[in-house]
């Protein structure tokens, strides 16, 4: 008969077990029993934030950076409901998180009790799957079971509720070694039959392009991306998720595509004959009017979700798997095909491609005696020489980070894309530096963005997370402002940001470094002095020029052929 | 249920009619749901659905020949004019009364959506005061089954 303990240490060793390391949390009623057992012991790092907001976007800095689940711990109630921003954004970016939140005792559900909230009702539509524990007998498995939805398949968030009275009784503790689960079968290996017409299709391309998005990150799958791209000799695009996934230095990459993408990747998108979608839902940031969208393509679309294919436009040879396994399959089939790369030097596609490199659409001004953000984008990618990895909050210093901060790896760029967060930055950039404490963790972020998890400023602190913040400080929300410039007649309705605090003092408040720039030629001095600072967290803030615009732009309703481009340039 | 409901309203699916009980299983529930919308909708429903953790298997029984009934019990008017000719029509489309009254008959009736509809269109609709239906549930013929 086998020792009984509580579901408290039975959470604690199951966590253990699962190969948990961090927990990002925050204490209450609902979990105090789980929390003495966390006081304990010492294999279970517990990172303290200031607001479960803050945890939940640090674990999923934590999952996007090492691939590993997020794992989150709060009480009931408010706990709860105060993750369920930070669970959607990871929903959105189909993210493996594990979120434990209390629940009142079990005989108390239901009975608007001190606390309660129906938080299975409540993330029910922003989840992957969510759990409540009724009994302490099956936690082990829930938690299995957990860890198993949120990692395989389509990576997703999953919930579980724990009420308090399941963390007091005792039973005997099994962590299961597997799980299986007759209802949830991720299928991963693509069909055979659909993969060879894909590849034939492939080959006979004189137009093609390579769409890679966020499913490749997730899979791990760069590698095998990247083998396939070389052997065709095809220009690739990357969507806002899936930077990284190829090379961004290398001269097949035209850049982002999408609303905000490059002149060229658009162009591209629009005259190819072949669409190689991978690991990419289609959505409406890149797709623009879906009417005009690859007009001329035959569409080939890789995705392990079923409901990502054809959802949005109808696709000619649908492949569902895993991307890692269907590139594999792929590269076996194109280097068995003897095809010799495109000649990027004679080839009419590239050629045309060239040309529309040459339009510079991502030029700025560079004599300006402001600060524009995009050439603190590029000394921070100089300095850094592209290695950093790099958080962002929402707007356009997002859009700026995307053009002109070249991922090479993947795994570095993070930020909320699906749901577009603001607040994101600071604490997933924590979430990283917790994950990899000795390398150069860069938050990019806007001062309106950046004040709405400022809290997380503390945890980093106490824990010494030396994140680098750069504030990139236009006195307006930004996109808000350029959308209202575009489309309102410059009626900047409640985007000017008023009474702002001084960043510097904020920064020395909450025990961290705090600089202040002006001058475009006092930029790289600033940034050599801040990241020469390996141990302090330092919050930069540039005064930058207020009426800059994010380019090219491709307007809601608009097809990859109607962008507009800077006013430096108009283009035929 | 909750969870297949919740996603019908999200992604703004039509319910017509939605029922679910137990099967002979007790871990297993059988859901059958009646929408409507173009093949691309129907296709987005199906594959929506199956991704939801806890479905086990999914089909469209349109997709195969098979048999749909629904339950309906009718409350209507059957005073001394009336009672004859009412009780002549339940006989016609085989539906039983199943409570008399001085004033009124419940009838009930089982069969597929369009007898269900023809009986309420055959009906006078004065003499009818309260309909309830159960929504309908399918079965395909032959060997082919939806089992775990």
């Amino acid at each position: 008969m086998a020792k009984k303990i509580r579901g408290a240490e039975i959470f604690v060793k199951a966590l253990i077990d699962e190969g948990v390391e961090h927990v990002f949390g925050y204490p209450g009623g609902a979990v105090l029993h789980i929390y003495d057992k966390l006081f304990k012991q010492d294999k279970l790092k517990h990172i303290l934030v200031r607001h479960e907001q803050g945890a939940t976007h640090a674990a999923d800095g934590y999952a996007r950076a090492t691939g590993k689940p997020g794992v989150v711990l709060v009480t009931s109630g408010p706990g709860a409901t105060n993750c369920v921003t930070g669970i959607a954004t990871a929903y959105m970016d189909s993210i493996p998180l594990v979120v434990f939140t209390g629940q009142v005792h079990t005989h108390l559900i239901g009975n608007d009790a001190f606390q309660e909230v129906d938080c299975i009702g409540i993330t029910r539509p922003c989840v992957k799957h969510n759990f409540l524990v009724e009994n302490v007998r099956d936690l082990t498995t829930v938690i299995k079971k957990a860890f198993y939805v949120a990692m395989t398949g389509r990576p997703g968030p999953v919930v579980v509720d724990i009420p308090k009275d399941v963390t007091a009784d005792a039973t005997e503790y099994h962590y299961p070694a597997s799980i299986e689960m007759r209802s949830y079968r991720p299928n991963t290996k693509g069909h055979p039959g659909q993969i060879k017409r894909a590849a034939e299709l492939i080959l006979s391309a004189k137009r093609p392009m390579i769409y890679a998005g966020g499913g490749v990150i997730l899979d791990n799958a760069a590698g095998d991306l990247t083998e396939l791209t070389r052997l065709l000799g095809y220009p690739i695009t990357n969507t806002l998720m899936g930077l990284g996934g190829y090379p961004g230095t290398d001269p097949q990459f035209v850049g982002m595509l999408g609303m905000h993408g490059t002149y060229e990747a658009n162009m591209a998108m629009h005259h190819c004959d072949v669409l190689i979608a991978i690991g990419a839902r289609v959505d409406d940031r890149v797709t623009g009017d879906l009417a005009h969208f690859c007009p001329e393509a035959k569409i080939i679309q890789i995705d392990i979700d079923p409901s990502s294919i054809s959802k949005n436009v109808p696709v000619d040879i649908p492949i569902v798997g895993s991307v890692s396994h269907v590139l594999g399959e792929l590269n076996k089939l194109v280097k068995a095909s003897g095809a010799k790369p495109a000649d990027r030097g004679k080839d009419p596609w590239w050629k045309q491609i060239r040309k529309w490199q040459a339009s510079d659409c991502l030029r700025y001004d560079r004599d300006s005696s402001l600060i524009k953000p995009q050439h603190v984008l590029e000394q921070i990618y100089e300095l850094t020489e592209g290695a950093a990895y790099v958080t962002s909050d929402v707007g356009q210093h997002q859009m700026w980070a995307a053009q002109f901060y070249k991922f090479d790896q993947p795994r570095r760029w993070i930020n909320s894309g699906g749901l577009g967060t603001m607040g994101f930055g600071l604490p997933a950039a924590m979430g990283v530096q917790v994950a990899f404490p000795d390398a150069c963790v860069v938050c990019i972020t806007g001062e309106a963005s950046l004040v709405m998890c400022i809290q997380e400023l503390s945890t980093c602190l106490q824990y010494s997370l030396p994140v680098k913040i750069v504030n990139l400080n236009n006195r307006y929300m930004g996109m808000v402002r350029q959308w209202q410039e575009f489309f309102y007649d410059r009626r900047y309705s409640h985007s000017y940001m008023d009474a702002l605090p001084d960043f510097v003092k904020l920064a020395e408040a909450f025990g961290h470094v705090g600089m202040c720039v002006e001058n475009p030629s006092d930029v790289r001095p600033m940034l050599e002095e801040a990241f020469s600072m390996k141990n302090r967290l330092v919050l930069m803030d540039f005064i930058t020029d207020q009426s800059e615009n994010v380019y090219p732009m491709i307007a809601s309703g608009k097809g990859h052929h109607e962008m507009h481009l800077s006013p430096e340039r108009e283009l035929a | 249920m909750c969870r297949v409901a919740g996603l019908f309203s999200a992604r703004n699916y039509n319910i017509e009619s939605l029922t679910v009980a137990p099967t002979e299983d007790p871990s297993v529930s059988r859901m059958t749901v009646v929408t409507n919308g173009s093949d691309a909708v129907v296709e987005q429903i199906t594959k929506q659905l199956n991704k939801l953790v806890d479905v086990i298997k999914l089909i469209d029984l349109n997709d195969y020949k098979h048999i749909e009934r629904e339950l309906m019990l009718v409350k209507v008017w059957a005073g001394s004019e009336a009672r004859e000719e009412v009780k002549r029509l339940v006989d016609i489309f085989r539906g039983r009364i199943i409570d008399v009254s001085d004033t009124t008959y419940i009838i009930e009736l089982t069969g597929a959506g369009e007898k269900l509809n023809a009986f309420l269109d055959a009906m006078d609709k004065k003499h009818i005061i309260e309909v309830v239906r159960s929504g309908a549930t399918g079965i395909c013929r032959a060997e082919k089954a939806l089992r775990v």
